[in-house]
């Protein structure tokens, strides 16, 4: 038994591992966002630890730049972090149905896209302790990457600045593209949240909506418009 | 405009994205029957990052054309599958590149 729980462990922080390197680099991106909304690097490290949500961070961020109302501020989380939504009702699938709900719980909480793709991977019941230690090592990754990027990110020179802030783009690119390219729906859906975001952005008055009003807005009603238009078939298990 | 509290701010970010973990794990028995909602929540990842993608991606450098640029490549690495961060580095050395 404390053997098989130490095996645990180690496998989750060795998958952990290259996941917290990579959240290092795009979380210093998110920390220069976090400045420019007024976070310290203590309240960033906090904020990111506890949320470690990529773009839900960024939503909120450019929420507090702009002296958002609180009600936004928990709309965005609730509209962008939908996804955790789906990967909390898959990952639900995965548990012993003789585990705790403690431990249901504090699962639940260590979701992001990555820990949620490992811990899907993991063969059989997923172990709680595996899912705890590569969230840990890579939330302490994140938070750090962040905090860093608060302190540093008014340190270097404008160029690399501006060229580390596109990291958080791309890791959103990363994470739709794939999709798109395996379901034609999604490619369109896609698409059209392009045009769409780029015709709120140039029209007059559209315009004077800040971009995370915007992103709640869109996110509802092109996902609605998708949803009507090409509803999943029947017994499509979706993707998690 | 009344300024709001950071911290306030920060502290309703955890609890709200926490809450939306760990609802369905405590609420859902069994699965979601809804099409119509099934096939929003669906939706709902991919048209949200895609939202905040474009234009923000390039109105973050320094000019335009390198974020453009970015975006492209971006989008070409990302369809074939590279992972999350060697796209988000080759968009990074781009923008680098076509800042000046």
């Amino acid at each position: 038994m404390k053997n098989s729980l130490r095996h645990d462990i180690l496998s989750g922080i060795r998958d952990g591992i290259p996941i917290a390197m990579g959240y290092f680099a795009v979380a210093f991106s998110l920390g220069i966002i976090a400045k420019k909304a007024g976070l310290t690097a203590l309240i960033g490290f906090i904020s990111s630890f506890f949320t470690r949500a990529s773009a839900g961070e960024y939503g909120v961020y450019t929420l507090v730049a702009v002296n958002a109302t609180y009600v936004e501020l928990i709309a965005m989380c609730l509209v962008v972090n939908l996804r955790y939504m789906l990967m909390s009702a898959a990952l639900s699938q995965k548990l012993s149905p003789t585990l705790s709900w403690f431990h249901r719980i504090m699962m639940a909480c260590c979701i992001t896209d990555e820990i949620f793709g490992i811990s899907i991977n993991h063969k059989g019941y997923t172990p709680p302790a595996y899912t705890y230690s590569a969230a840990l090592i890579s939330g302490i990754f994140w938070a750090s990457g962040c905090a860093a990027g608060i302190i540093a990110g008014g340190m270097l020179p404008t160029s690399i600045v501006s060229a580390l802030s596109v990291a958080l783009y791309g890791m959103f690119l990363a994470i739709i593209m794939p999709m798109a390219r395996n379901d034609r729906d999604v490619l369109y859906a896609i698409i059209a949240s392009f045009v769409m975001s780029g015709v709120f952005a140039i029209t007059p008055v559209l315009s004077d909506i800040n971009s995370g009003t915007r992103t709640i807005i869109l996110t509802i009603v092109i996902s609605a418009v998708a949803a009507w238009l090409k509803p999943l078939p029947l017994n499509n298990d979706g993707k998690a | 405009m009344e300024k709001h509290d950071i911290v306030l701010y920060i502290l309703l970010a955890i609890i709200a994205t926490n809450l939306i973990r760990v609802v369905p794990i405590a609420l859902i028995k069994g699965e979601i029957k809804n099409t119509f909602l099934k096939s929003f929540l669906y939706y709902v990842p991919y048209v949200t990052l895609a939202v905040m993608t474009f234009p923000d991606m390039i109105q973050a450098t320094m000019t335009p054309l390198s974020g453009i640029v970015a975006l492209g490549v971006g989008i070409i690495a990302a369809w074939y599958g590279m992972g999350l961060f060697p796209v988000a580095i080759i968009c990074c050395v781009i923008a680098y590149l076509f800042n000046g």
